[in-house]
């Protein structure tokens, strides 16, 4: 009783901390279950005639699986430039990788408004309309930072001598990344794979910039949006929120596992 | 020495400023077990590293069975290193870590699994193929890198130390198990470490390391117990180091001036040569009896530590006008010394290694 008497500053500051955080999250997902025209109190319900009217939407739905589209190519693309770049710098520790490292994450520092315009321009000179596929290469752009962050953290020295062992052994390079570094590097291309797609699967003024006829989820939510505020689009919102959350639990469940697994 | 297998030609190795090997000439016959000896950052691991491909030397050529492989990538040349972390790769199996090289050669996978089985059963770990890597111990993990890279039937096999990670007890039953293995596989074996026990207890030859140049060379005993140099002398075991002065040279025998006295020793030196006379702390005796040879009188010493050991006693003695010189002896477990006792030293006069500063 004490204990817990003693510990109550630390218990309310992460409550608070807790509510700051998920309280507005929260909110959406109460009144995606609204039973009525309008997201606001009084809360009437529950209800899911929402998701069904969202169902319907087929707009909505295309706009979805452009998402899920999106967010597994770029994802796979950066996550495999971004294990190239880790595993070059950490094999070859070349004379400024310091400076190659500040390269490769300073884009993280960079508003996505100013990151869009740029690509916004750098594509059209370069013929690339606007397209899902457009909007691909952005999220390639800002999620290449993170991969490449997580994947090189986890380029220990023991890594040098494994890659080493496995040339000493005949293997060409090639086969040293397909049998040796990349499946022990699992776990950590798999996390970065992950928060890679949440956060494309996420990203909203990319998307918004560099798409036309085809756009994702978070473009058709906001359009909906700017025709009036509905349960509608806090159901999509909802739906938007609990995907990111899953992938990004499976995710840290992967590292955790992982590295439980190494300190065996 | 029989035939010539890996031949090191006036290799040197600069990292910026810093000059890591200096000037080695070294040379390994097959079926030689050789050790390179050194204290950290002495150069040792940088000459292993281009014997085994890892690291290009800035000048000087590696030559392997007379072919030239100074710029022949690890991938390619007849050599396989264990290393001091073994290098195991955790997400496979035990058989699969040691089929691996055979499996970079394309050997059909029967032969493959079959080649594996017996290279397992080598270093005694026969029916540990589908473990894995984290259910070893050190010892057992480091088995497994040797069976890998044994399986492989390498020309050279390096080690870079590869029982620093290990407990004294498995450390010693491995250095037995490294030289079985090499005498039985008639392999060739090149060996880093720091530790000159285990230098002396497994090597065929030694070659002593010291800031990039070999600083003394040749088998165990002779490094031992005739040593080149003072480094060697201090590097290889305690020793106790005084100095001398020649002052007559005849027939084969000096006289000697010390802190403690005249001696007359053998050896050939120009009377006026300042030498370093350098003695184990075995090799000096509490009693003339103790000597078979012609026995040399160190004169009297006051003890002042004793040190029980096990095997001996090790007895730290003081002499000289203000005992200023300290002594090392290794006395029998049982003696009763003392404290405070005074003794008499002596020494057989062929033990006695003369040293030119």
């Amino acid at each position: 009783m004490t204990a817990w008497f003693r510990n109550l500053p630390y218990y309310s500051y992460l409550a608070l901390a807790l509510v700051f955080i998920y309280l507005p999250v929260v909110i959406l997902v109460i009144f995606s279950f609204q039973d009525g025209l309008l997201p606001v109190p009084p809360f009437n319900g529950p209800s899911l005639q929402w998701y069904a009217k969202m169902m319907e939407n087929e707009r909505l739905i295309d706009s979805l699986f452009n998402s899920i589209t999106v967010a597994l190519a770029s994802s796979l693309v950066t996550t495999i430039l971004g294990f190239l770049a880790a595993y070059g710098l950490a094999k070859r520790r070349p004379r400024f990788a310091g400076v190659f490292q500040f390269i490769l994450m300073a884009p993280l520092t960079v508003s996505y408004l100013i990151i869009g315009i740029g690509l916004l321009i750098a594509l059209d000179i370069m013929g690339i309309s606007k397209s899902l596929f457009a909007v691909g290469i952005g999220h390639v752009v800002i999620n290449l930072p993170l991969c490449f962050a997580i994947v090189y953290s986890q380029f220990g020295e023991h890594m040098k001598s494994i890659d080493a062992a496995a040339r000493d052994l005949g293997a060409s390079d090639f086969q040293t990344l397909v049998r040796v570094i990349a499946p022990i590097m699992k776990p950590s291309l798999f996390a970065a794979f992950c928060l890679s797609a949440t956060l494309s699967w996420d990203e909203f003024i990319i998307a918004f910039l560099l798409s036309r006829f085809e756009v994702t989820l978070p473009v058709i939510i906001f359009e909906m949006l700017r025709a009036g505020l509905t349960p509608e689009v806090n159901a999509a919102g909802t739906v938007v929120f609990a995907i990111s959350f899953t992938v990004v639990g499976i995710a840290a469940m992967v590292i955790i596992l992982g590295a439980r697994k190494q300190n065996e | 020495m029989s035939e010539e297998l890996v031949k090191l030609e006036g290799i040197c190795k600069h990292f910026g400023s810093v000059v890591a090997v200096d000037n080695v000439n070294l040379s390994v016959g097959k079926g030689e077990f050789l050790v390179l000896l050194g204290s950290s950052g002495s150069g040792k691991t940088t000459i292993l590293s281009m014997m085994g491909g890892f690291t290009v030397p800035t000048s000087g050529k590696v030559l392997i069975d007379g072919i030239d492989v100074t710029d022949t990538p690890a991938t390619n040349r007849p050599t396989v290193t264990v290393f001091q972390d073994y290098a195991l790769f955790p997400h496979m199996s035990v058989l699969e870590n040691v089929g691996f090289g055979l499996a970079m050669r394309k050997i059909p996978k029967a032969e493959r699994i079959k080649r594996a089985n017996e290279s397992l059963e080598t270093v005694g770990l026969k029916g540990f193929g589908k473990r894995r890597i984290r259910q070893l111990s050190g010892g057992q993990r480091q088995r497994v890198a040797l069976a890998r890279a044994i399986a492989v039937k390498p020309a050279v096999l390096l080690l870079d130390e590869p029982l620093g990670a290990l407990d004294l007890k498995i450390r010693k039953q491995m250095q037995e198990e490294l030289v079985h293995l090499q005498k039985n596989l008639n392999a060739t074996f090149v060996h880093v470490t720091h530790d000159q026990e285990e230098a002396m207890s497994i090597a065929d030859n030694i070659a002593l390391i010291n800031h990039g140049r070999i600083e003394d060379y040749g088998p165990p005993e002779r490094i031992y117990l005739r040593p080149n140099t003072l480094f060697t002398a201090n590097f290889m075991g305690e020793s106790n180091t005084f100095e001398a002065e020649v002052t007559k040279c005849e027939s084969g025998r000096i006289d000697v001036e010390t802190q403690f006295g005249k001696h007359n020793l053998p050896g050939e030196y120009a009377p006026g040569t300042k030498l370093h006379v350098v003695l184990r702390p075995e090799q000096i005796k509490l009693t003339a009896d103790d000597i078979p040879g012609q026995a040399i009188s160190l004169g009297a010493a006051k003890t002042i530590e004793i040190v029980f050991q096990g095997t001996h006693k090790l007895c730290y003695a003081r002499c000289g006008q203000a005992l200023e010189q300290t002594f090392l002896l290794r006395v029998e477990p049982n003696n009763t010394i003392q404290e405070g006792d005074m003794l008499s030293m002596f020494a057989d006069d062929r033990d006695i290694i003369l040293l030119q500063e």
